[in-house]
């Protein structure tokens, strides 16, 4: 197992589990099983940033990796 | 106004400012689309700071729901034009600022118009459509543009230069089947103390874009969520 840190904004903090900032998953799990185990529909993350930068849903993620999720934002 | 009481009215601006960069500002001309809760605050604060030229777009009139956040929305402007609004504003603040205004909703055929002439524009509309159309505009223009988003207590801010990707970086393709016209500020709706922290930082990258100073968002995202007190700065390439 690995342990990432989750950072996850507006509609999606919902979905944040108990211990955020020591998530574990197994070894080989990209962004979008991420997503899948946390329960979050898929079409509600637009924006995925790891270690501060964009990344896609095919990202593997690697241990200690700082992981953002983003819904859309467009209201003025 | 004459020099003496140009140079009180900004004195607050200086050392922060200098006379040359204020001067900078006075001939800058800035396009804000859209004139609700981002951009009314926008206007003030662009106004007061003393940027010489805005052109203020917005087809809406002020309705009740408004009041919760738009500081240019009073019982009494409600069903009036919120540019109109805007320019009476603008002229109580700050006469010398040149205002031309635009009763009007942006669309495929007027925004190139509408930009023209413009040294920047700052994105404060509410749909993500029309953020797609004002980029392509502003790149026909080749005039950076300042963009800002919020929904309930979050929100995000970048600046995009004619030959960057852009909202294609935020918001994916607009073929992208996860994408949508709305945002989730349908759901959250928009808070007063968001817009204006947004409206902000709108204002002071558009500041240091004119002065060519300071660090800008250019390819990243300012990225704000107020009940967690989150704030970051991603890169998007």
């Amino acid at each position: 197992m690995i342990k990432i840190q989750l950072k996850m904004f507006a509609t999606i903090a919902q979905y944040l589990p108990q211990y955020p900032d020591a998530f574990a998953v197994e070894e080989g799990t990209d962004i979008e099983m991420l997503i899948s185990k946390l329960n979050i529909p898929i079409s509600e993350v637009k924006l995925i940033f790891v270690n501060g930068r964009k990344a896609s849903f095919d990202q593997l993620l690697k241990d200690g990796d700082r992981v953002g999720l983003f819904p859309p934002v467009g209201g003025g | 106004m004459k020099k003496n009481k140009l140079i009180e009215r900004y004195s607050r601006n200086f050392n922060t400012l200098t006379e040359q960069e204020q001067s900078l500002l006075l001939k800058a001309k800035v396009c804000i689309a859209g004139l609700g809760g981002l951009g009314g605050a926008v206007t003030e604060m662009l106004a007061r700071v003393g940027v010489g030229y805005l052109t203020l777009v917005d087809g809406d009139i002020f309705e009740a729901s408004n009041l919760n956040r738009q500081l240019f929305s009073t019982e009494a402007t409600i069903g009036a034009s919120k540019a109109s609004v805007a320019l009476q504003r603008v002229k109580a603040i700050n006469s010398d600022v040149n205002v031309t205004i635009y009763e009007t909703f942006l669309t495929h055929e007027n925004c190139n118009k509408i930009l023209n002439g413009n040294n920047l524009v700052v994105d404060c509309l509410d749909s993500i459509n029309d953020r797609f159309m004002l980029q392509k505009a502003a790149q026909k223009a080749k005039i950076p543009l300042v963009s800002g988003a919020i929904a309930g207590t979050s929100g995000q801010v970048t600046t995009i230069y004619p030959d960057d990707s852009g909202f294609e970086l935020i918001y994916g393709k607009t073929t992208d089947t996860r994408y949508s016209e709305k945002g989730i500020e349908s759901l959250l709706g928009n808070l007063s103390y968001c817009a204006l922290f947004i409206a902000s930082i709108q204002a002071s990258e558009t500041l240091k874009v004119i002065l060519n100073r300071g660090n800008t968002l250019r390819n990243r995202l300012f990225i704000a969520d107020l009940m967690t007190n989150t704030f970051d700065i991603m890169t998007l390439q």
